[in-house]
C-alpha cells in the first residue's frame, strides 16, 4: 500500500512538472520569458498576505468540487456533474440569501443547507438513474449539467435580476455573504471567506466517513468490485445512489462558497470550470481527502498569480488555465510516463547484470 | 383551428433558416461522434474539438478574407477540418494507444482546446477574439424556383448545408455498405472478435477518432462562419448538444439527423420565442432544457435494448479474453 502510494504521488508530480513545461513552452513560443512568466505567476499567488488570502477563497470551491470528483471516484463513479452541482447549489443559496432577512448565523446554516441538497439532488438523479436503469453516469451527469445551467440562464433573470445588468443577480447583502469582515481584515482586504473553514471540516468529515465508518467500507467495496460487494450483502444500488448524492451535495457547497463567497453575486451563461478543475484536483490527490487540499491550493495559486503574471508580462492569463488542462492530460495518460519508468528499471537492471557478468539468458 | 396550423406553418417557415443554421453544425459534430463511438472509443472531447475548428477557421478566413474573399471560407473550414483531426490525435493516442480512461482524456481534450485557442488568440488580438465576415447565403439554381418548396428549402441557403448533408450520405454509405465500416463497427461492438478476424483495430480506432476531431472541427468552423460570425474561445456548448443528438440518434445516422433537427428547432424557437407570440407562453427554460431532458429520457427508455456500441468506452487490451 505504502508503495502504491508513493508511485501515485510521483506520478502526479511527474504530471505537473510536465504540464509546467508545456506552460514554459507556450510561454517561450509567444516571445516571453518563462522564469519570469513563472516567476509573477507564483509570486502572485503568494507574495503578500492579501494574495495568500485570496488563494486560498480561489481554492475552497476546488476543495468542494475536488472531493466531490474523489468520494464519487471511491464508488467507482464518475461524477464529472460538479458544474451543474455547483450552479444549483449556489441558486439554492443566493436565492434562500437574497430573499430571507435573518440573522446572519441562521440565514448562512439554512443557505447552506439548501446549497448540499440541491447539490445532493442534481448528483442523486444521475446516481439514481445509473442505479435503476444502468444509464451510464458521466452521459447523465452532462445532461444534468446543461440543465443546470439553463436552470440557471433563466431563473436567475426571471427572480432575482440586477439592477444594472440582465446577466447577473443582485448583490447578496453583507449578511448573507460567507464574508466577514474580521476575516477579510485580517487577510487586507481579500476574498477570503468562512468557506475556507467548512471546506477544511468537509475534509475531515469526508476522510473520517471513508477510512473510518461502515458507510465508507462499503462505498469503497462498491467500488473494488460490485458483485463482490453484492454477494456480501451490501446494497450496491443503495450505494450508488448516496455516493452520488454526498458528492453532489459536496459541489453544492462549493457553488455556495463560491457564488455566495467568493463573489457576491451570480453570472448567468457560465458553466463554472471549478467543475472541471475539481477532476484535475481529484486525479492529482490519487482521489484521497488531503491530497485534494494541496491539489486545490496549487491551482489557487495558479489562477490568483495569472492576473498579477499578466499584468507583468505581455503573458496572457489563460496560461494558467492551459496548465491546468494540460495537467489533466499528462494525468490520464500517466501509464506512459509508467511504462518508460518500467523500461528504465529494466534497462539499469540489465546492465547491472551484464557488469556482474551474471545475465547472460534470460532478457526478452 | 385552422388559424393557428396556417400560423404555425408560417412561422416554421419563417424560422427555418434560422433553425437550419444552428442544426448543421449540430449534425456535423454528431456524425464525428458516431464515427469514434461506434469504433469503441467514447468521445466527450467534441465540443473542445469545435473550439480548434473555430479557431482554426477564424484564423484562416480573417488571413484570407482581404486579398480572396470568394475562397476564404472554404480554406477556413478546410483548416478546420485538418485541424480537428491533427487534435483529435491527442484523444486517440491517450484512449487507444495509452488505454487511458476515455473520459478523463475527453475532458482535457476540452479544457485544452478552450484554453489553448483563448491564449494564442490573445497573443495575436488581444481581445481573444477574432471576427471575420461570415459566409453569405445563396439560393440554389432551378430548385428554389419549385413553389413553396422551393421557397423554404432551396432559397438563401449556406453551401456549407450542402457539404454536411453530402456528408451525412456519405457516412452513411461508409459505414454500412463499406468494408471499412463494417469493421469499423466491429470495433465497436466485438474488438477481441474483430482481431481475430484480422482487423487492425488500433489501425481504426485511429481513423474513426481522427474523422470525429475533423467533422467536430468542421462543425466549429461552420458555426463560426454562419452563425456566431466571431471566434471567442467556446462553442456554446453544441458540442454537447451533439453528444446528445448522438445518443437521442441511439447511434444511428438517421438518428442523427432526426435528433439534430429536432433539438435545432427546439433551440432556435427558444431563442425567438420573445418575439413571436404563439410561442411567448411557453417558458424558454423548457426550450432549452428540452433536448437534455429528453435524451435522460431516451437513456431510460432504451436502457434495455440500448443501440450504444456494445464495447465503447472500454480500452482495447489484446491480452484480456
Amino acid at each position: 500500500m505504502r508503495i502504491k502510494l508513493s508511485k501515485d504521488s510521483i506520478l502526479s508530480l511527474v504530471a505537473v512538472i510536465l504540464g509546467l513545461t508545456a506552460g514554459a513552452i507556450l510561454m517561450r513560443l509567444t516571445g516571453n520569458s518563462p522564469i519570469e512568466g513563472y516567476r509573477y505567476l507564483f509570486s502572485g499567488g503568494a507574495m503578500n498576505i492579501e494574495r495568500i488570502g485570496n488563494t486560498l477563497a480561489t481554492a475552497t470551491p476546488l476543495i468542494f468540487t475536488g472531493l466531490a470528483v474523489a468520494f464519487a471516484f471511491k464508488t467507482g463513479l464518475f461524477n464529472i456533474g460538479a458544474s451543474g452541482q455547483m450552479l444549483m447549489g449556489g441558486l439554492g443559496a443566493t436565492a434562500v440569501g437574497l430573499t430571507l432577512a435573518w440573522p446572519k448565523p441562521i440565514l448562512l446554516t439554512v443557505m447552506m443547507l439548501v446549497a448540499l441538497f440541491a447539490g445532493g439532488l442534481w448528483g442523486a438523479i444521475p446516481g439514481w438513474l445509473k442505479a435503476k436503469f444502468n444509464v451510464h453516469e458521466v452521459v447523465a451527469s452532462i445532461m444534468m449539467n446543461w440543465i443546470a445551467f439553463w436552470t440557471v440562464y433563466y431563473a436567475v433573470p426571471a427572480y432575482f435580476k440586477g439592477p444594472f445588468l440582465e446577466t447577473e443577480s443582485r448583490r447578496l447583502p453583507s449578511s448573507a455573504s460567507l464574508k466577514v469582515p474580521w476575516l477579510t481584515n485580517l487577510f487586507q482586504g481579500s476574498y477570503i471567506n468562512l468557506g475556507i473553514f467548512i471546506a477544511i471540516a468537509t475534509i475531515i468529515i469526508i476522510a473520517f466517513i471513508l477510512d473510518r465508518t461502515t458507510l465508507g467500507y462499503e462505498l469503497k467495496a462498491v467500488g473494488h468490485n460490485k458483485h463482490a460487494a453484492q454477494a456480501s450483502g451490501i446494497n450496491v444500488n443503495q450505494r450508488i445512489v448516496l455516493s452520488m448524492a454526498i458528492a453532489g451535495a459536496l459541489a453544492g457547497l462549493g457553488g455556495a462558497s463560491f457564488y455566495v463567497g467568493f463573489a457576491s453575486n451570480m453570472q448567468i451563461g457560465v458553466l463554472p470550470s471549478q467543475g472541471f478543475d475539481g477532476m484535475a484536483v481529484a486525479l492529482l490527490a490519487a482521489n484521497s481527502p488531503w491530497g485534494v487540499f494541496s491539489g486545490s491550493i496549487f491551482f489557487g495559486i495558479l489562477h490568483t498569480g495569472k492576473g498579477f503574471m499578466n499584468a507583468m508580462t505581455n503573458i496572457p492569463p489563460e496560461i494558467a488555465d492551459t496548465i491546468i488542462a494540460t495537467i489533466i492530460y499528462f494525468a490520464a495518460t500517466s501509464v506512459l510516463v509508467e511504462r518508460l519508468w518500467v523500461r528504465l528499471k529494466k534497462k539499469k537492471i540489465l546492465r547491472f547484470l551484464e557488469k556482474s557478468d551474471v545475465g547472460a539468458g534470460g532478457g526478452e | 383551428m385552422w388559424d393557428i396550423i396556417i400560423q404555425i406553418a408560417g412561422i416554421i417557415v419563417q424560422i427555418f433558416p434560422y433553425a437550419i443554421a444552428y442544426t448543421i453544425p449540430l449534425l456535423i459534430t454528431a456524425l464525428g461522434g458516431l464515427f469514434s463511438e461506434r469504433s469503441g472509443v467514447v468521445n466527450i472531447g467534441l465540443e473542445g474539438l469545435m473550439v480548434i475548428g473555430g479557431f482554426a477557421g477564424a484564423l484562416t478566413i480573417s488571413t484570407f478574407q482581404r486579398s480572396m474573399p470568394g475562397t476564404a471560407i472554404w480554406l477556413g473550414l478546410f483548416a478546420a477540418f485538418v485541424a480537428g483531426a491533427l487534435f483529435a490525435l491527442l484523444h486517440a493516442f491517450a484512449c487507444v494507444t495509452l488505454n487511458a480512461n476515455q473520459v478523463i482524456s475527453g475532458i482535457a481534450i476540452n479544457m485544452v482546446a478552450g484554453a489553448l485557442t483563448t491564449f494564442l488568440a490573445r497573443n495575436m488580438t488581444g481581445s481573444g477574439n477574432v471576427r471575420i465576415r461570415g459566409m453569405l447565403r445563396q439560393d440554389v439554381p432551378v430548385l428554389s424556383e419549385i413553389p413553396i418548396l422551393g421557397k423554404t428549402l432551396f432559397t438563401q441557403t449556406y453551401a456549407s448545408t450542402w457539404v454536411v448533408l453530402a456528408i451525412l450520405l456519405l457516412s452513411a454509405f461508409l459505414l454500412y455498405k463499406t468494408k471499412f465500416g463494417l469493421r469499423l463497427r466491429a470495433c465497436g461492438e466485438h474488438p477481441h472478435a474483430a482481431d481475430a478476424a484480422g482487423v487492425n483495430v488500433y489501425l481504426i480506432r485511429y481513423l474513426a477518432v481522427m474523422l470525429s476531431g475533423a467533422f467536430a472541427g468542421l462543425g466549429g468552423a461552420i458555426f463560426l462562419a454562419t452563425v456566431s460570425g466571431e471566434f471567442s474561445g467556446s462553442a456554446g456548448g453544441i458540442g454537447f448538444l451533439a453528444l446528445a443528438a448522438l445518443i437521442f440518434g441511439q447511434w444511428k445516422p438517421i438518428g442523427i439527423l432526426g435528433a439534430a433537427f429536432f433539438f435545432g428547432f427546439a433551440t432556435t424557437i427558444a431563442n425567438v420565442s420573445q418575439v413571436i407570440p404563439l410561442f411567448s407562453n411557453i417558458p424558454s427554460i423548457l426550450l432549452k432544457t428540452f433536448p437534455f431532458v429528453v435524451t435522460l429520457v431516451a437513456l431510460v427508455l432504451f436502457s434495455k435494448s440500448s443501440q450504444a456500441p456494445r464495447a465503447a468506452g472500454e480500452p482495447y487490451d489484446k491480452g484480456k479474453r
